[in-house]
């Protein structure tokens, strides 16, 4: 073996990087949230909605876990336009991120609604409490706080699934990695560098999600 | 007028029919005590006052309004209800429980919903447990908390479903005690209960329930000295 | 120019659909075996051995399989031996199982109580008799329903096989994608095709769950 790892080579693209990680925790976070939302109210329809729409929810969750992300990604980048949505490359990525992580919470959520014991919905209703004031303050928290490890580690798997959204040439990390490749032909040290950025920024993650579980489900 | 009228009423599960035409009139200030074998219909017939449980025929008034036509949240916030299990909401403090239907449902101010559930509190003994979650307290100050958050709504009859029933027998008397003060200050009451005791002693009306039908009823002293039927005979000596 | 009909578009998915199953299939297997031997590491008593191997795991859980695919396809090229797209995958896939699988099959080995290791312990077993007669036919009962479940998984990773130029089913899809622009209706069939796929094992894996949870 003849080949020096080399990874001064990488220093002049640093800010690329650096960049490219910025992207993607901005993408995470902002899916992620729109994300949770979705799931939430595909969590309601699924559990409380009319019949129709709780069909309609769970054939939305079905295609998306049964199909890849990339596949998503390109159905929404290449597909749509050619129905007449168009839409830019980091909006496609957003598009396909909330979509993906929609389905897998509200799955995730949906079973935490499940694990709430009849008779606090009893208590609520006894309470006068309407359907969706029992829901907000009573379902939901406790839905959250039952599912909150499960929908922690989903959150950070879809940030590792976004290093996909590259090859619709959305900057993340991902294809700042592949530019720096391009430039310096050093690719096995920026791949490594990347992947060591994306493994601190999951374990990151999964400390941040911890804390703000303790934080919002104090004594749970 | 009797506060809480029921007519003939009947209800089923699919084919078992688990009440079988039960008429009892409660006044204002009563407490009735419902007793029976498990299976008699007395749960279900408490569920059926508060809307929790739909009846096929019959009538239930309470205050003069009619269950099944007046609306079921207008009808719930005149009709408290505490349940064997507690159902505490596990993710709100003591406080915060008693504090939410008044703030939801009732609209009060928060701070004004706070005083009311601190005082709440403090008439069931729990002052010091504003801030506790349910998980840090025992099934005693659990349900002593579930009697303030019903009382919160100012409710016009609180309806006891075995409120002792899931009480480790030395956390009973803590609870008792509570709803005993609250009969004192004639608030009405329907308890259904295994506490012959109490429901001898705090009760002011008796009503057996044997069978999906009301076997016996009439005042708590009466009956247990005298029991009308063998049923309720063998049910008061089997009780203790 | 070559007139595309759908029925042409279709026989082409479905063809490259074949090397899709394939590698889900292969790398299924050789990730699962490795798995079973990061498992062995993890639940073992050299501490060195639990170490190794839950870093292993953190590696592969940590970091998009994506990263691990360039990492592969680029790393190996370095000693100098030309590694071709379908070798890469298929290692690439086989890391990322096993790590997974591995998590999953101890889940399921430590919800096995303490009292069978104890039990097994006196009757004087090695610690691979103990697994082997003991722990790991209990284990394996619970362990069916999310094996299954993460081959879901494994299929839908495969995908990314197409970025290094692997040609399954998405890379058949961007091709026919770029000869006939008609996206809408190429990623729609490629998305079907996937869910035809998968969509069974979801099913099996959600049904083998809940008969277990029954039986409990």
């Amino acid at each position: 073996m003849t080949y020096q790892m080399s990874f001064g080579d990488l220093l002049p693209y640093w800010d690329v990087l650096a960049r490219g990680l910025l992207y993607t925790i901005i993408l995470t976070v902002v899916s992620t949230v729109t994300g949770l939302a979705v799931g939430t109210a595909g969590a309601w329809a699924r559990s409380f909605g009319p019949k129709w729409a709780g069909y309609a929810v769970g054939a939305y969750v079905e295609l998306i876990r049964n199909t890849p992300f990339i596949v998503q990604l390109f159905f929404v980048f290449f597909g749509l336009p050619a129905i007449g949505v168009k839409m830019t490359e980091s909006e496609a990525a957003f598009l396909a991120m909330v979509i993906n992580l929609g389905a897998y919470s509200t799955e995730i959520i949906r079973a935490g609604i499940q694990a709430v014991p009849k008779g606090h919905l009893e208590a609520a209703a006894s309470l006068a409490m309407s359907r969706l004031e029992t829901f907000r303050y009573v379902v939901l928290k406790q839905a959250f706080m039952k599912v909150y490890p499960a929908l922690s580690s989903q959150i950070v798997i879809v940030m590792l699934g976004s290093a996909v959204v590259s090859q619709i040439s959305a900057e993340d990390l991902t294809y700042a990695a592949n530019f720096v490749q391009s430039r310096n032909f050093r690719a096995f040290e920026v791949y490594l560098v990347a992947a060591l950025l994306y493994l601190l920024l999951a374990i990151a993650m999964r400390a941040l999600l911890r804390g703000i579980g303790r934080a919002l489900f104090p004594k749970a | 007028m009797s506060l809480v009228d029921i007519q003939d009423v009947r209800k089923s599960f699919g084919p078992l029919e688990v009440l079988k035409g039960v008429s009892i009139e409660i006044g204002r200030g009563d407490v009735a005590a419902i007793i029976g074998r498990s299976g008699s219909g007395k749960s279900t017939l408490l569920r059926c006052i508060n809307g929790l449980e739909e009846f096929q025929s019959g009538a239930i008034s309470v205050d003069g309004m009619m269950v099944g036509k007046t609306d079921l949240r207008t009808l719930r916030r005149h009709v408290g209800m505490v349940f064997q299990q507690f159902n505490l909401f596990p993710h709100l403090t003591a406080g915060e429980n008693v504090m939410l239907a008044p703030t939801v449902v009732a609209k009060l101010q928060k701070g004004e919903a706070r005083d009311r559930a601190a005082a709440l509190l403090e008439k069931v003994g729990l002052a010091g447990k504003f801030d506790a979650y349910p998980s840090q307290l025992s099934g005693g100050q659990q349900q002593r908390v579930a009697i303030a958050r019903a009382l919160a709504m100012e409710p016009t009859v609180l309806l006891c479903d075995e409120i002792t029933s899931a009480l480790d027998p030395e956390l009973v008397n803590e609870v008792l005690r509570v709803v005993e003060q609250l009969a004192s200050e004639g608030m009405t009451l329907i308890l259904v209960t295994h506490e012959m005791r109490f429901a001898r002693d705090v009760g002011t009306k008796l009503i057996f329930m044997h069978q999906g039908r009301v076997h016996e009823e009439g005042a708590p002293k009466t009956l247990f000295a005298h029991p009308q039927t063998p049923e309720l005979a063998q049910f008061v000596t089997g009780a203790h | 120019m070559i007139e595309f009909s759908f029925a042409i578009i279709l026989e082409n998915l479905l063809l490259a659909t074949r090397w899709t199953i394939l590698l889900s299939l292969i790398a299924f297997v050789s990730g699962g075996l490795v798995g079973l031997l990061v498992l062995f590491g993890r639940v073992s008593k050299h501490e060195v051995l639990r170490l190794l191997t839950a870093g292993y795991i953190e590696f592969f859980q940590g970091t998009p399989l994506l990263m691990q695919l360039f990492l592969l396809f680029f790393g190996i090229a370095l000693f100098g031996v030309e590694v071709s797209p379908w070798v890469a995958a298929w290692l690439a896939l086989t890391f990322w199982t096993s790590a997974f699988l591995s998590e999953i099959w101890r889940g399921c080995v430590e919800s096995v109580p303490r009292g069978q290791w104890e039990a097994s312990g006196t009757l004087a077993m090695t610690y691979l008799e103990q697994m082997r007669y003991v722990i790991l036919p209990q284990a394996m009962r619970i362990a069916v329903a999310p094996t299954v479940g993460f081959s879901v998984q494994v299929i839908k990773g495969t995908a990314l096989a197409s970025i290094i130029g692997f040609v399954e089913l998405t890379k058949a899809g961007t091709m026919l994608n770029n000869a006939t622009f008609r996206p809408f209706l190429v990623y729609s069939l490629v998305a079907l095709i996937y869910f035809c796929l998968c969509f069974p094992l979801s099913w099996c894996s959600k049904r083998l769950e809940a008969r277990l949870n029954v039986a409990r």
